[in-house]
């Protein structure tokens, strides 16, 4: 190669890496513009407090953000538990490369690679029809109580498609717990359990938070596991019980952007309800990156 | 010698003893006493067994898959690897410090209170009690008083050490086992961990393991010589240095080799 193509090929890559940087950026800003240009006129306090009117083309999406918050809010409470006990059955428990905690990786990352209109057919299948009738039977309900669409069965759909993350970003935590920690406080003459409680969780807790909001964030977007299992099209109530169904905020802009009978009427109302969608997922992006960074540097500050 | 009423009587002992992690022996067929109220050196160079030797007096080594031994080590005559012995109880006879200091990332009270609290004790006056009496025996009182309830991370590092060992005497245990402890530290904050061991021998068992061949001549009663895994001599401290039965000892400690 003489210098000439040399500088040229140099040149061309560094212009083609640069361009596919460039592109993703611009995506989001393309995005993002277009969702703040249209939509930040109609964020008011009447938006975001009303239920919606006219056939969804005029009001708020107060049902929406309250469903949304409601269903993330059970989804937390169900998906921490597990997942966190998983992780620390992974890390702390299992023997390394032991069979079972290999079989649980597998599955955990299989998991991870379902498509989420997958999660919701198995919540129909699984929540509704399996448990939910098993349960009717077995309470004695004469009409369909458990074995319907409501808010408790698509928060456990939405849980186990967020067992991964928290799983991962839980066991990430307890592999920064230096070993150290858990060997003096063996010597000291802590059981194993006291170890884990006192040392190893409140080590990791930062990074559990992290995976907690995260999962938060990825669950609040979703709206494919909720279709069948309990996310409505249009209520005016709020939900009071757990099987009661609920308006959600992704499910709601699919809505207005299919249904709506004036699709001009719609459109402001559209593009108010994604910036708040978008908002809300920034803004627990926000929340994880602020509680790592500031792990890190406790982390860094302590050696 | 042996019928000498005031010969230290051996606090512990290891009979045979041979460790392996996996199928390699890390140490063969060692048998050795560690006497009661003495500081007993382990010297040798790096992989010669002398901290796994260490590790296996307090049964840390159990933490480590793979690892399994033959032989016996009893502890005042029971034998620490027997069935009716809870090995939580056994570290708490048998304490340790380790080469990195490792603090919890909690406050200086409550990385000394840790061992009594995991322990059961919730007394609030009888926490700071002994608190402060670890922390004096271990010559930081003085420097750390008037900040018990900062971490512990902001101590220096022959201060994280101290803590170390105030930690491990809080829970008042019989033997002390030291792997290194000074080896990370400067040369005065080493003295200070070296006058401390002087002065911890009047009440406890002391084993440390250490590179540095004038720190076992200072701080050693006994000293014991491990190479390949095997224990080579073991005998008073001035005997080892000046006139060793072994010419592999000799060879050690006057630096031919190690």
């Amino acid at each position: 190669m003489t210098p000439n193509t040399r500088r040229a090929v140099g040149l061309a890559l560094t212009s083609l890496t640069g361009l596919a940087a460039f592109i993703i950026i611009a995506m989001l800003g393309i995005i993002l513009f277009n969702v703040v240009e249209n939509g930040a006129g109609g964020v008011t306090w009447t938006f975001l407090s009303k239920p919606p009117e006219d056939g969804m083309m005029g009001g708020g999406i107060f049902p929406a953000i309250f469903g949304t918050a409601a269903l993330t809010l059970l989804m937390t409470v169900a998906v921490m538990p597990v997942g966190v006990l998983t992780a620390v059955y992974l890390h702390e428990y299992a023997p390394p490369n032991s069979l079972s905690a290999r079989f649980v990786r597998v599955a955990v990352v299989n998991l991870a690679g379902v498509p989420s209109i997958v999660f919701g057919l198995f919540g129909l299948g699984f929540f509704i029809l399996f448990v939910g009738q098993g349960m009717d039977r077995a309470l004695g309900h004469e009409e369909m109580y458990w074995a319907q669409p409501g808010i408790l069965w698509a928060s456990l759909t939405l849980a186990v498609l967020t067992l991964p993350v928290v799983i991962v970003s839980t066991e990430e935590a307890l592999r920064a717990v230096p070993m150290d920690h858990r060997t003096a406080s063996l010597a000291l003459g802590a059981t194993q359990s006291q170890t884990l409680g006192r040392v190893v969780l409140p080590g990791a807790l930062p990074g559990i938070l992290t995976g907690a909001v995260l999962a938060i964030s990825r669950g609040a977007g979703e709206v494919a596991p909720i279709l069948f299992t309990g996310a409505a099209y249009f209520l005016p109530d709020l939900p009071t019980h757990l099987n009661s169904q609920f308006m959600h905020l992704g499910y709601h802009t699919y809505v207005m952007a299919t249904q709506s009978p004036d699709v001009e009427a719609t459109r402001p109302l559209l593009y108010s309800t994604v910036l708040v969608l978008l908002l809300l997922t920034f803004a627990l992006n926000l929340v994880a990156v602020i509680i790592r960074t500031r792990t890190r540097r406790k982390a860094a500050g302590s050696h | 010698m042996s019928l000498n009423p005031n010969a230290p009587r051996p606090k512990m002992e290891a009979r045979e003893l041979t460790l392996r992690y996996g199928t390699k022996a890390a140490i063969q067929k060692v048998s050795l006493a560690i006497l009661d109220r003495r500081v007993t050196a382990l010297i040798g160079p790096s992989g010669c067994g002398k901290s796994t030797f260490l590790r296996a007096l307090n049964r840390m080594n159990d933490l480590i898959p793979g690892a399994n031994h033959t032989g016996t080590i009893l502890l005042d005559d029971m034998d620490i690897h027997d069935r009716s012995v809870d090995v939580v109880d056994l570290r708490r006879r048998v304490g340790m410090v380790f080469q990195k200091s490792n603090p919890f990332p909690k406050s200086i009270f409550e990385n000394v209170a840790y061992g009594l609290r995991v322990g059961g004790m919730k007394d609030k006056s009888a926490l700071e009690q002994r608190v402060e009496k670890s922390l004096r025996g271990s010559a930081l009182w003085d420097e750390v008083k008037d900040r018990l309830h900062e971490s512990a991370l902001g101590l220096s590092g022959g201060q994280q050490q101290r803590l170390c060992i105030a930690r491990a005497m809080a829970v008042e245990p019989q033997v002390l086992l030291m792997d290194e402890p000074a080896s990370a530290l400067d040369p005065i904050a080493t003295a200070k961990i070296e006058e401390l061991i002087h002065e911890l021998k009047a009440t406890y068992t002391i084993a440390i393991v250490t590179h540095n061949m004038q720190q076992a001549a200072r701080v050693s009663d006994r000293t014991a010589f491990f190479y390949m895994g095997e224990l080579v001599e073991c005998g008073a401290t001035e005997q080892i240095f000046t006139n060793p039965r072994e010419k592999r000892t000799e060879d050690y400690v006057t630096g031919k080799f190690g």
